[in-house]
């Protein structure tokens, strides 16, 4: 085992700890102390159970160091999306630009059918180089021949860092790859650092639906790999002076080898919604007035990939349509981010939301009922707030 | 056909609690259930064998316990299931969890398909499937909205991406992911409930799949836990008021996932 | 309470609070506004197994008798009372077949009923006969190997959705109640046709139609036990069945309660959850005691039946009076619970209570169930 649960001698044995263990590794003896069986997966949630701090987790890090050190710099994986690099890839290179803090080099891997101008785009927004393998088969996404494209690449280029966006893209060849690699992979995630001591990727992502925040590292193995997730990094303003270097991958007939075959892509018509589904929800309540109101709220989900909900006040109204209803009478959801705007927060609604794992509010009057149960709650005007925070996001944006 | 569906069982997320003063996870008394999402696997493999003939087996890697899901999946209409469990798998990552059920798969013989869920509800990562593939190097097609055609040789399946949707045409045998728009998964039967209540459950251990303790569980997982954090409590939250300035810049931090301790 | 239901029960128990929390809840209010048939949910109890339960196994049931049926009866109705009741007349309809019909009636219509591949229904009421079920009218006239049909039946639970139907006919006008013999009749039998859908006050999942016999011919081999028996084979359906009605009404009120509960810790007046006034917490213990109580008495009907007992009409009755008060006493509290809120549509307990009534008047109104239990009573008080 690499590191092990210290019981320090001042367990008194009142038990607290053992109902944390998820893996039940951990019971009271004869003695009246806490013991650990070969169970522990050494995931800390035991530790600030103790209320005598007698609990605590030593990792022993790192594999064969002379291995590991062979490897460098960041690989990102590119989307594409209608021609052009998806947002999510630009998030992904000011990310990588963030952990080389100078140091590491950042290498963009591009597979397309026609990359167009997207190289000279990946380096204004924080690429040194970019690995471009054109075929014309890479149309579509397809598993095997990105799969055997990045293998390829990371086995040339030996990256210590592999970043790709938590898309049903990465989602699908990230594992592939890093189980062809035998080396680990983290998901979704939506912190990353590098640890000062180590030079190791903290990679930090929610588990148990939102319910814990697990911090992973993958100590004996390079790559280290993640997939994180869209709409939480921040990309780089655009630096239309940068240059960098672009390199033509010799695309062999392995990499084009390809079981499956794409038969038909059907774009999504865009405008059916389906609240429960949306990671982001801004809903819209009384205090919107009227449906032109509701413009600003469209405006704002669609900066931030969500989807509009409302209150049933405004359902009644007419200013939005049913579908959109959150509460008793409408749609229960529970995404990642819920936006109450101009709601009150009666119990109807709340029940339709509760589960969110986390929910703001704007409203005007201090004594609302969402402040009651919101995880942060903003007092003042929509009106100001909202058209104020486009402006703010699309700033930062660029 | 000969399907095989893995499921995990998992511990209800939506009866997770944190403890408030401490700040931990409370595991206690949260029921354990199949991970939903492989309802959807199971009644998608159990709809083409009800079709093509053939028989379902689940599988499950995990504590002696996880026999319960196995047991649910027989009562649903599984044919037959096989527990694979031992010491040495505790604690393993995707990488090896994965390498496991491959073995498993691999032990079996003869394999058409794999369904898996679309992801756990509490690992979340949804990277077992596709890694089983790799190990099997299967193709593979993730989140399946739906199966428009399956036969001996090929299928042909709808697969959902954030832009719209992919028809994607692939050999067996196959590794698939299936997503809850699939199918309705069947209630469980009478007649399911009392099989399931005699029927034993095969257990397969490290020494049946031929595989040894640094590629399993602990030992064999590239990736480890080293912190877990619990975000904070949903109780009256924190009320900002002041300037719209201030507030904006703290509502776009939280919305752009850019927030800290306030 | 736990009744320490065997594992057979249990697993009946889970496998309806499946089909309730999946595909009963998110369309009950729905199949209650259209007044629609729930065919799609009589489908997945077919495949769950549940039309087994009251069927014996050499006929393609699990025979698990009387008090699994009342167990899944209670747990349907608590989702809906119509929903339970589409299912619940499948037994009582079969009833006639499975206590008096003869071994090849049995082997053609039980295995058919016990997949659910068919639906049955029982009728017996008619327009002039209603308590008084000697009353009925339509007649069964023998014509060589065929009896013909000729009358309407009325109110008939299942009707235009089932394809076996028992129907109570007079073979022998002058003899009234003891002319009156049961027949089978399937759908599509020439003569044989529906009239009117009702639209009623609640268990408006539930079909309630007129059946139309005009010189309806069936094969004589279709006559339920004897000539002249079909008043005492409606009798012992009707008693057999009646604690299916009581667990009907206890599941009933069952849904009402948890609706209450949960309402009660939710809504705040006063500046506190409405649960911590007194004057409501007794509400919530008389109602709670109540069903207990009911359950108690259903149960023990039931149990009385699969034991084999022959005498079972007074508490079977009694179970039936006693659990159909309590359901509209339970429902009408819990809508008063949920104060103005109770009283919309967009809540469930109004449905539940006007459910809850018809319980106290199918399958023989509580004032006929008293006179039964009262004249049981004094008989047994007198046989000494
Ligand atoms: C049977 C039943 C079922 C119901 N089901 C549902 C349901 O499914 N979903 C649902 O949502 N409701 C439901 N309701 C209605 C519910 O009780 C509330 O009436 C409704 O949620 C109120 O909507 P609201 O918060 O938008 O409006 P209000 O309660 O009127 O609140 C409007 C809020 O906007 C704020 N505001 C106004 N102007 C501004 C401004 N310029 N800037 C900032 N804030 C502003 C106000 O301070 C106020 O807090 C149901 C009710 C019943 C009786
Ligand atoms: C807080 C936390 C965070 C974690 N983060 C990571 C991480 O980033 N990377 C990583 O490699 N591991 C991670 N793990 C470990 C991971 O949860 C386990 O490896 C687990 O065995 C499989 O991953 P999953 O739960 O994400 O399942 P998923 O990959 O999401 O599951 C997909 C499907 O695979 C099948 N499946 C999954 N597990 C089993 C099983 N045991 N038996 C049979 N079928 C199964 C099911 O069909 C399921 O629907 C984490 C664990 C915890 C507790
Ligand atoms: C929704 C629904 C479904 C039904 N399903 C079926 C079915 O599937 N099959 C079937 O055969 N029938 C069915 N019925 C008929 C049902 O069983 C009768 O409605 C019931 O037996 C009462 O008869 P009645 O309505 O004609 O009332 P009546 O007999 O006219 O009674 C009217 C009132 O007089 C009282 N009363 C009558 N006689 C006496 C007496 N002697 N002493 C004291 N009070 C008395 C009654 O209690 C009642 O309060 C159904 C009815 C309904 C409403
Ligand atoms: S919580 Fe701390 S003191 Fe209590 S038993 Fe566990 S280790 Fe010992
Ligand atoms: S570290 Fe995790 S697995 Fe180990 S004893 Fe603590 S809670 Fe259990």
């Amino acid at each position: 085992m690499s590191g092990f649960l210290e019981i320090k001698d001042s367990c008194t044995g009142c038990g607290i700890c053992v109902k944390t263990c998820p893996v039940q590794a951990l019971s009271i003896n004869d003695n009246k102390r806490a013991v650990v069986s070969d169970a522990c997966t050494l995931c800390s949630i035991c530790v600030d159970s103790c209320p005598f701090q007698s609990l605590a987790v030593h990792h022993s890090f790192g594999g064969n160091e002379e291995q590991l050190a062979k490897y460098s710099g960041i690989l990102v994986l590119c989307e594409m999306r209608n021609g052009s690099p998806d947002r999510s890839t630009y998030e992904l290179l000011g990310e990588a630009r963030k952990l080389s803090a100078g140091e590491k080099e950042v290498s963009a891997l591009l597979i397309a059918a026609d990359p167009s101008d997207a190289p000279e785009k990946l380096i204004h927004a924080g690429a040194d180089r970019v690995i471009v393998a054109e075929h014309s088969s890479f149309e579509h996404f397809s598993t095997e021949p990105w799969s055997s494209v990045l293998t390829h690449v990371i086995t040339e280029y030996m990256p210590e860092i592999v970043l790709a966006a938590a898309t049903t893209t990465g989602r699908d060849v990230m594992p592939r790859v890093s189980k062809i690699l035998d080396t680990g992979l983290t998901a979704d995630c939506t912190d990353l650092k590098i640890d000062a001591d180590s030079g190791m990727l903290m990679q930090t992502r929610p588990a148990f639906g939102g319910n814990i925040m697990a911090t992973i590292v993958c100590d004996r193995t390079r790559p280290q790999m993640s997939t994180v997730r869209p709409g939480v990094m921040k990309p780089m303003e655009i630096d239309t002076s940068r240059t960098g270097e672009v390199i033509n991958l010799q695309v062999t007939d392995e990499m084009t080898k390809n079981r499956s075959k794409v038969l038909e892509f059907v774009p999504s018509a865009g405008d059916e919604v389906d609240i429960t589904e949306a990671e982001i929800v801004i809903s819209g309540g009384r205090g919107m007035k009227n449906p032109e109101n509701f413009s600003i709220l469209h405006d704002l989900a669609h900066l931030l990939g969500g989807t509009v909900g409302a209150s049933r006040a405004a359902v009644d109204n007419g200013w939005i349509e049913y579908p959109r209803q959150v509460g008793q009478t409408g749609k229960t959801v529970q995404p990642k981010t819920y936006l109450a705007v101009g709601i009150s927060g009666a119990v109807q609604h709340r029940v339709g939301m509760q589960s969110s794992d986390t929910i703001y509010a704007v409203n005007k009057d201090r004594d609302a009922n969402i402040f009651q149960f919101c995880t942060e709650g903003f007092v003042g005007d929509l009106f100001e707030i909202i058209p104020a925070l486009v402006k703010e996001i699309e700033k930062r944006r660029g | 056909m000969k399907f095989v569906v893995a499921v995990k069982q998992v511990p209800d997320t939506a009866e997770v609690r944190i403890d408030p003063e401490r700040g931990t996870l409370i595991r206690d008394g949260v029921p354990s259930i199949m991970n939903p999402f492989d309802t959807y696997a199971l009644e998608e493999a159990m709809k083409w064998r009800d079709e093509l003939g053939g028989v379902v087996t689940v599988i499950t890697m995990g504590p002696p316990q996880a026999e319960s899901v196995l047991k649910e999946a027989i009562s649903m209409g599984a044919d037959d299931a096989i527990l694979i469990s031992d010491r040495a798998f505790a604690g393993a990552d995707t990488w090896a969890t994965s390498h496991t059920l491959a073995a498993a798969v691999a032990e079996l013989g003869d394999v058409d398909a794999v369904f898996f869920g679309k992801q756990a509800i509490d690992g979340d990562t949804a990277q077992t499937g596709p890694s089983v593939a790799a190990s099997l190097d299967w193709p593979q097609i993730t989140f399946v909205g739906k199966v428009r055609e399956l036969n001996k040789d090929s299928i042909i399946a709808e697969r959902y991406v954030e832009t719209g949707m992919q028809v994607v045409q692939t050999e067996l045998p196959v590794v698939l992911t299936i997503l809850k728009d699939a199918n309705v998964p069947r209630v469980p039967s009478l007649r399911g409930k009392m099989k399931s209540r005699k029927v034993q459950i095969p257990v397969w251990k490290l020494s049946d799949l031929g595989l040894t303790e640094a590629e399993t569980g602990l030992n064999g997982s590239p990736t480890k836990v080293v912190v877990t954090a619990t975000p904070e409590a949903r109780t009256g939250g924190q009320i900002h008021e002041g300037s719209t300035e201030e507030l904006v810049s703290r509502l776009a931090d939280l919305l752009l996932g850019e927030g800290g301790e306030a | 309470m736990n009744y320490m239901l065997n594992e057979d029960l249990q697993a009946i128990k889970e496998i309806c609070i499946e089909i309730g929390e999946k595909h009963i809840l998110p369309i009950r209010a729905e199949l209650d506004e259209e007044n629609k048939f729930p065919r799609e949910i009589m489908n997945i109890m077919a495949q769950s197994d549940l039309f087994t339960i009251y069927i014996p196994e050499e006929y393609g049931g699990t025979g698990m008798g009387s008090m699994a049926l009342a167990v899944a009866t209670e747990e349907l109705s608590r989702y809906c009372g119509g929903v339970a009741v589409s299912y619940a007349a499948n037994a009582l309809g079969a009833m006639p077949i499975l206590l008096m019909g003869s071994e090849e009636q049995k082997k053609k219509y039980l295995p058919q009923l016990a997949s659910g591949e068919k639906l049955c229904a029982f009728a017996l009421t008619e327009p002039e006969a209603g308590s008084d079920a000697g009353g009925v009218k339509t007649r069964a006239i023998k014509d060589g190997d065929h009896y013909i049909l000729n009358g309407t039946k009325q109110w008939i639970t299942n009707g235009g959705e089932a394809q076996i139907y028992t129907v109570i006919a007079l073979t022998d006008p002058e003899r009234g109640a003891r002319g009156a013999s049961a027949f089978i009749v399937e759908e599509g039998t020439p003569g044989f046709n529906y009239g009117k859908k009702e639209n009623k006050m609640g268990i408006r999942a539930s079909a309630t139609r007129e059946l139309i016999f005009e010189d309806c011919r069936i094969p004589a081999e279709n006559l339920i036990s004897r000539e002249g028996f079909g008043f005492m084979v409606a009798m012992k359906t009707l008693d057999n069945s009646r604690p299916g009605v009581a667990a009907q009404a206890v599941g009933i009120a069952q849904g009402a309660l948890d609706e209450a509960l949960k309402y009660s810790n939710e809504r705040k007046q006063f500046g506190v959850k409405i649960n911590s006034f007194q004057g409501l917490q007794f509400m919530l213990a008389d109602m709670g005691t109540q069903i207990e109580a009911a359950r108690a008495l259903t149960y023990t009907a039931a149990g009385l039946i699969d034991s084999g007992a022959k005498n079972f009409n007074k508490v079977s009755a009694m179970a039936k009076v006693f659990a159909s008060d309590v359901a509209m006493k339970v429902t009408t509290d819990a809508v008063q619970i949920l104060g103005g809120y109770g009283y919309m549509k967009e809540y469930p307990v109004e449905k539940m209570m006007r459910d809850a009534k018809i319980t106290q008047i199918y399958e023989g109104t509580n004032q006929i169930q008293r006179s039964v239990i009262a004249k049981a009573m004094i008989k047994e008080a007198h046989r000494k």
